[in-house]
């Protein structure tokens, strides 16, 4: 709390002083605080203008704008009464929480409460215009409180959207990367998605686990569904593939997409010892041939 | 050196060996292994060999290359080797550090080392050693 009056005082050695204007900057947060209520309808207009015309908070509809400002400029007077910032960087977050599905960006957020600092400020210099020390002193008590709810409100949202962030990661993470039987010792293993190492780490422990739990001959790894491959992963693969081999199984790389099959040749990734196969079709095709089933169409059949 | 009991019991089974690891094995043990298994080879006049590591939750590039060497003493011999059991961490530690099992063939566990004997060992026992299935 005592933050947001140091500032002021900080530039001055003399204690006796400083203690004085210490406590005349606690005198005079009530009575800024008391002039913003008393003007809150004007302000508050103000600054809606001003958001408008800055052409910021387009998603939302004017009437949620006004709900949301009004809160915001509560919170902001709360807190330069009361000098805790807590509520408001709850409030904060429950704000980002939200409007970040809406597309509201950091800037957008940062430029709206410098907006409202800006519109406070001006109405302090419009009351105190005639007393320049006195506005000073006022400013060296606003100002600091002021950037200190800049700073919540900007951390607040960043530190949500951080969090949605993560939390999507490991819900990537957690999308199951089967391991599918699909004929008697024959497993197919599609991957969704892109394979970082760690997701590359949990292929490997899910195939293996995966050959020793179905006895598997023949795994055929489908990898349509990644849209790149990078040196570390691609070279993870092959001794995924290697690996397998020391467990008595072969595998299949099917969906090698043209890009990804151009940018292991340029990396030079050693593919030698893999057996690719175009599609996932040709794959269990082949597969079934290693395993020695021969798929056959019944005579009559109408579908 | 090769006093003590022995770590690895080595069974016989029609004209196959079945050597199984029961323990991790240091260095001088491996040697003992690898003596005592290829005598029996000559001593039984074995045609297939099993080397069965699922006991074992580690295994060393020293181990490694003696069970390629191992492999190679018995093709010498006249007998076709395979390494069942390797456990899924084993096996990815083996190839990320680089020492696979050469031509040696790999099965999952012992009954198919057996089938893999089967299909081979009929035909030639010469012919085999550096086949493997797909």
């Amino acid at each position: 709390m005592d933050e947001s009056t140091s500032v002021g005082v900080e530039t001055n050695g003399d204690e006796a002083q400083s203690a004085g204007e210490r406590h005349e900057q606690r005198e005079l947060l009530p009575q800024l605080v008391a002039h913003l209520r008393e003007h809150r309808t004007r302000l508050r207009q103000e600054w809606v203008n001003r958001i408008h015309e800055a052409h910021l908070l387009d998603a939302m509809t004017p009437q949620e704008v006004a709900a949301e400002t009004t809160s915001v400029y509560d919170n902001y007077v709360e807190v330069l009464e009361t000098g805790s910032v807590e509520a408001l960087q709850h409030y904060a977050r429950d704000l980002s929480e939200r409007i970040i599905p809406r597309g509201v960006e950091t800037q957008e957020v940062v430029s709206i409460v410098l907006l409202l600092r800006d519109v406070l400020a001006r109405s302090l210099f419009e009351k105190y215009q005639r007393d320049f020390a006195m506005l000073n002193r006022v400013l060296d008590a606003y100002e600091p409180a002021a950037n200190r709810i800049a700073n919540t409100v900007a951390g607040s949202f960043v530190d949500e959207r951080e969090r949605v962030i993560r939390q999507q990661q490991d819900a990537i993470r957690e999308l199951s990367m089967p391991v599918l039987p699909v004929r008697e010792r024959l497993l197919i293993l599609p991957i969704i998605g892109v394979l970082d190492g760690e997701r590359a780490r949990q292929l490997t422990v899910q195939l293996l686990s995966g050959i020793r739990t179905h006895r598997a001959k023949v795994v055929v790894i489908d990898i349509t569904g990644a849209p790149d491959v990078d040196e570390v992963v691609a070279n993870h693969l092959v001794q995924t593939v290697d690996a397998s081999r020391l467990m008595g199984a072969s595998v299949i790389i099917t969906g090698l997409s043209p890009e990804i099959a151009q940018t292991l040749v340029t990396i030079g990734v050693d593919l030698s010892k893999m057996n690719t196969i175009g599609d996932l079709q040709g794959g269990l095709e082949e597969a079934e041939r290693l395993l020695g089933y021969t798929v056959s169409r019944q005579e009559g059949t109408t579908v | 050196m090769n006093d003590g009991p022995a770590l690895v019991s080595i069974m016989r089974q029609g004209s196959y060996l079945i050597a199984s690891v029961h323990t991790a094995l240091d260095d001088s043990q491996m040697i003992r292994f690898q003596e005592d298994l290829v005598g029996q080879i000559s001593r039984d006049r074995s045609r297939g060999v099993i080397i069965d590591v699922a006991a074992l939750d580690v295994l060393d590039s020293f181990g490694s290359r003696t069970l390629r060497n191992i492999a190679e003493m018995a093709r010498l011999r006249g007998a076709l080797t395979v390494i069942v059991g390797i456990q899924p961490d084993v096996a990815f530690a083996m190839v990320a550090l680089g020492m696979g099992t050469g031509s040696v063939h790999t099965a999952l566990d012992l009954e198919e080392g057996l089938a893999y004997l089967g299909s081979q060992l009929p035909v030639s026992a010469f012919r085999g050693a550096g086949l493997r299935s797909g």
